[in-house]
């Protein structure tokens, strides 16, 4: 009995990842079209979400260049769209937006702390005005249509390129390379001491990191069916990865995902149901979040916030 | 083992180290002394890639060293334990022994390396699941120092050991510098702690202004009166 119980502990989770990713596989043979695109969506900001934490998390270098990789994604699928088949056009997508964090990494992987953060925000800028400039100057338009897909076969790929992203990042986590970049993380000196090549390291996970938003981005621009580059590359995704990251909590492996799923549920819920208020709630949830949960849901799942929101003092 | 010829550098303008020169040969402790911006730390972070030279050059087993990236300097074999431990906090202390051990050559044999450690240091194998900030000052000295001896050094530069520690683990971090050598690491000592470093090393170079003022055997340095007047107040 007491084996039995044991051995139940030990594979509990991964059971229970297996039986999420069963339901998640069968979802369109079961949930209405509705409820599909929605999934598709709050998935497409899981994976913003965990791309960025794969790399800013363990290092403590705030990107905001989520958007740029995510806008390369979209303009490469944009492009390409109708001469490629799909699948290689997000290949493709993977490709480009892991060349330009490479060069923007090895560039700017020296700045640290509120200097990189400025960077990685002006890059998102930067190519959108780029792009603005040509569409309108070269090729006389401003927006694209997408050769679209449609919303199951986007689903599906969605979700491959999520649990790709879980695996690379579970795997990363427990890697020599996970290692050197959480002690990267915690000193740069001495990281280089222990023979750390840090600049490698970090340009080498910044850049997968990027992989995955920039696939994610050429598989919704299929969905959209038109882009500009003022949607293409929206700085609002850049934010909106860290607050869900911040919202979910950092501390574990399950904090970000849970935060993107939650922030985007409760982002369609609200748009839909309560358009005028939306924003409203939605920042008094992110307050009340930080002033009670400073390191996020997954304090929920402790006993001693449970004790603590009651309002019994912590033992010292 | 390690030749420093001509070395001279500086930050900015100002000029730290004139032409420093200074040798260490396979199997001795070598002892860097000098009083508080006397240049010491500067020519240990020449040695190991983090600050460029003005001119001179730095040999390891007869091949250039200097121009080399910090973790370069590392995969020759060259390792360091810098002021004041630099661990990683938050990483548990097996994580930061196993970050000692990333040179690739090193990765491989990390399991093995790691029970050498444990046997060198065995508070640490009684504390391996620990927050490396959880050590106390005496643990934290000898996690940097077991962290050093992850790579497989065969020198190992250690930047003022005995700082902040009380007397009697000032000893202790001694003993150690000396099981150092017997295991067949080469060291190279800086140090404040006069007294104990010239007890502890073969030889040893005293550093002024970033020059080198004086240099011999230990045993003789400690007759000089400079050195007594000096450096130990006798």
């Amino acid at each position: 009995m007491q084996t039995g119980k044991a051995s139940w502990l030990r594979l509990r989770t991964p059971v229970l990842w297996l039986a999420l990713l069963a339901a998640m596989g069968t979802l369109s043979l079961y949930a209405s079209p509705y409820t599909v695109i929605m999934v598709t969506n709050i998935l497409m900001y899981v994976i913003l979400t965990v791309s960025w934490v794969l790399f800013s998390a363990p290092t403590g270098y705030i990107s905001l260049a989520t958007a740029a990789f995510f806008g390369v994604g979209i303009y490469t699928s944009a492009t390409l769209g109708g001469q490629l088949p799909l699948p290689l056009i997000i290949l493709t997508a993977g490709v480009a937006s892991f060349v330009l964090a490479a060069l923007v990494g090895a560039l700017t992987l020296r700045l640290k702390g509120v200097y990189f953060a400025f960077f990685t925000f002006g890059l998102v800028e930067l190519i959108k005005h780029l792009l603005l400039w040509y569409e309108v100057s070269v090729t006389g338009v401003r927006g694209r249509f997408v050769v679209s897909a449609d919303n199951v076969t986007i689903y599906y790929i969605i979700l491959g390129i999520l649990v790709i992203l879980l695996l690379t990042s579970y795997l990363i986590r427990r890697s020599r390379v996970g290692l050197a970049l959480q002690a990267i993380g915690e000193g740069e000196d001495a990281a280089a001491h222990t023979g750390i090549n840090v600049s490698a390291v970090k340009t080498f996970v910044f850049a997968l990191s990027a992989v995955f938003a920039g696939a994610a981005g050429a598989a919704m621009a299929t969905r959209w069916g038109y882009v500009d580059p003022y949607i293409a590359f929206d700085y609002l995704f850049s934010f909106t990865a860290v607050a869900m990251a911040v919202f979910g909590g950092l501390g574990r492996f399950e904090g970000p995902i849970l935060g993107a799923v939650v922030f985007a549920f409760l982002r369609e819920l609200l748009i839909t149901r309560f358009p005028y208020v939306y924003m409203l709630v939605m920042g008094s949830v992110l307050v009340v979040t930080i002033l009670y949960l400073p390191q996020g849901l997954v304090q929920l799942a402790q006993k001693s916030t449970w004790r603590r929101l009651r309002g019994h003092r912590e033992p010292a | 083992m390690l030749q420093i010829v001509d070395v001279s550098a500086r930050y900015g303008k100002t000029q730290v180290l004139w032409d420093v020169d200074l040798v260490v040969n396979q199997g001795e402790i070598v002892a860097l002394v000098g009083s508080n911006g006397s240049g010491k730390t500067t020519l240990l972070k020449a040695i190991c890639g983090l600050l460029p030279l003005s001119s001179g050059r730095v040999e390891f087993l007869g091949r250039r060293i200097d121009g080399l990236p910090p973790h370069a300097v590392v995969d020759q074999g060259i390792s360091q334990v810098p002021e004041g431990g630099r661990l990683f906090p938050d990483m548990s202390v097996r994580e930061n022994l196993e970050m000692g051990a990333y040179p690739s050559q090193a990765w491989g044999r990390r399991k093995e390396t790691l029970e050498k450690v444990f046997q060198v240091f065995p508070i640490l194998k009684e504390r391996q699941r620990q927050l490396a900030k959880t050590l106390s000052g005496g643990e934290r000295q000898m996690l940097a120092m077991g962290r050093a001896l992850m790579s497989g050094p065969r020198l190992c530069l250690l930047d003022e050991p005995s700082y902040g520690l009380a007397p009697l683990l000032i000893a202790e971090v001694f003993r150690i510098v000396r099981g150092l050598r017997d295991a067949g690491v080469t060291v190279l000592l800086i140090e404040q702690n006069v007294k104990h470093t010239l007890e502890t090393a073969d030889r040893a170079y005293v550093l002024e202004s970033g020059r080198v003022s004086l240099e011999g055997k230990c045993c003789d340095l400690l007759q000089t009166d400079y050195v007594r007047k000096a450096y130990l107040g006798l």
